[in-house]
């Protein structure tokens, strides 16, 4: 069972590349090994710093890929990191980050956009692009706790190979009794958005009062959690989490 | 912290004056909210402000937007990292607004439409430093970004600029609004990094 963000200092750690693997051509995951993480819950997301050899730094935050459990023995974190062209910290993660690399890591930040495996309600997930990253999260930590609560994933991505976690999904559909994944292609002739008939036909009845996340680029988030509210949903229900501008 | 990334930093932001630690520049303007943007008619908008002894005051559209209003040029930072330098908006003062309240209240509590709340100190609504803001470069706020009116506090993390406000309680203890019961930090002052609990 995963705890919460513990209170306190968020102190600054040091974490190690110890795995690695492209999700897309311009997506990676990082498997870091963090010494004494406190945990986190799926949802969460990180800051990670950068220091230059003259001392200049960055920070980013990332949202966390992998599920955690106290008893588990792989006591790592993962993220997925979105490679973006004009970015001065992503490109140096997805390509010149290697093996044995330490970078400055802490967390886990962030208590509200959080699946909590206690949570009993239908679960609606909404994911954009890379948006997929805290929501497969949650599916992990469903998976790991074997949870009986209904999840349907509705993923708009641009073509097949940009969807991040395909096989992985693909496998769990088959072996997560419960969890449903569409997928919406806004690439590939015809080309769909994500909209009321798909949110209609692929979502929950807003009767079921689900637990709905929605996770993407801004307009992508404004377009689905709109449709959610024009189709019955409880604002209160509707959690989301944007992001644009972050390089 | 002595962890250096080897061949980092070559492609590094702008150097700018103005940006607090650990934070860059962006020339857009994001949007965060932690759910839904709801749409407030404006003949549905009002405004309250609640001291501690239960008095009430409060103002619906005409009534706010006919009081005095100031243009400002500020500089915003968000908690998420990005920064946005010179922005534009006109609003009214809490100067104003709190100009015939009688309170002693030492601390605040801004409430929106939708459910969220941020708590700030009261001495950093007054002496010009905080504005309820209706227009953005010009324009009409869009609900996006918190129309028809939000929050400005620029010298304190952008969260504490809640969107959608409608009244600010009045009170003699702090108390954590939505994102700081979250984890985040009961004052939020940039040039402190204080993102989160305990920074």
């Amino acid at each position: 069972m995963a705890r919460a963000a513990l209170p306190g200092r968020l102190t600054w750690r040091a974490a190690t590349l110890v795995g690695e693997r492209w999700e897309t051509p311009s997506a990676r995951t990082l498997v870091l090994d963090v010494p004494d993480w406190p945990g986190h819950l799926p949802g969460q997301h990180v800051d990670v710093r950068l220091t230059a050899p003259d001392g200049y730094s960055a920070q980013r935050s990332y949202s966390i890929a992998s599920a955690w459990a106290d008893n588990a023995t792989d006591k790592t974190v993962e993220l997925t990191v979105q490679r973006l062209d004009d970015g001065e910290v992503s490109p140096y993660l997805t390509d010149t980050l290697e093996i044995g690399d330490q970078i400055e890591l802490r967390g886990p930040v962030g208590g509200w956009f959080v699946w909590r495996p206690a949570q009993e309600k239908p679960v609606l997930l909404l994911a954009g692009g890379s948006g997929v990253v805290p929501l497969m999260a949650m599916i992990r930590a469903r998976g790991a706790a074997k949870g009986k609560q209904p999840f349907r994933l509705i993923y708009s991505v641009r073509t097949p190979e940009d969807a991040c976690y395909a096989q992985e999904l693909s496998r769990r559909v088959r072996d997560d009794p419960g969890l449903d994944v569409h997928f919406v292609h806004t690439r590939v002739t015809p080309r769909k958005r994500i909209d009321v008939a798909t949110i209609n036909s692929y979502g929950w009845p807003a009767d079921f009062t689900p637990d709905c996340y929605v996770c993407g680029p801004t307009t992508f988030v404004e377009a689905a959690a709109d449709i959610l509210v024009a189709l019955g949903h409880d604002p209160k229900r509707i959690r989301t989490e944007r992001f644009g501008g972050t390089s | 912290m002595g962890i250096i990334s080897r061949g980092f930093g070559g492609r590094r932001r702008e150097s700018v004056p103005g940006l607090p630690p650990g934070q860059y520049l962006t020339h857009d303007f994001p949007v965060l909210s932690a759910g839904p943007t709801p749409r407030i008619p404006l003949d549905r908008w009002s405004f309250t402000i609640a001291t501690e002894t239960g008095e009430k005051k409060s103002w619906n559209w005409a009534e706010f937007t006919a009081l005095e209003s100031a243009d400002v040029t500020v500089d915003i930072h968000c908690v998420t990292k990005w920064s946005k330098l010179g922005t534009t908006w006109r609003g009214v003062s809490l100067d104003t607004l709190l100009a015939d309240v009688e309170t002693a209240a030492d601390y605040t509590m801004v409430h929106s439409f939708g459910g969220y709340t941020t708590n700030v100190p009261m001495e950093d609504l007054l002496d010009g430093k905080a504005w309820i803001a209706y227009k953005f470069d010009g324009e009409d706020l869009e609900p996006e970004h918190g129309g028809p009116a939000r929050m400005l506090i620029p010298h304190l993390y952008f969260w504490k600029s809640a969107k959608w406000v409608n009244g600010l309680s009045l009170m003699n203890d702090d108390e954590p609004g939505f994102w700081e019961a979250a984890g985040y930090h009961m004052y939020g002052d940039p040039w402190l990094e204080q993102r989160y609990q305990g920074d």
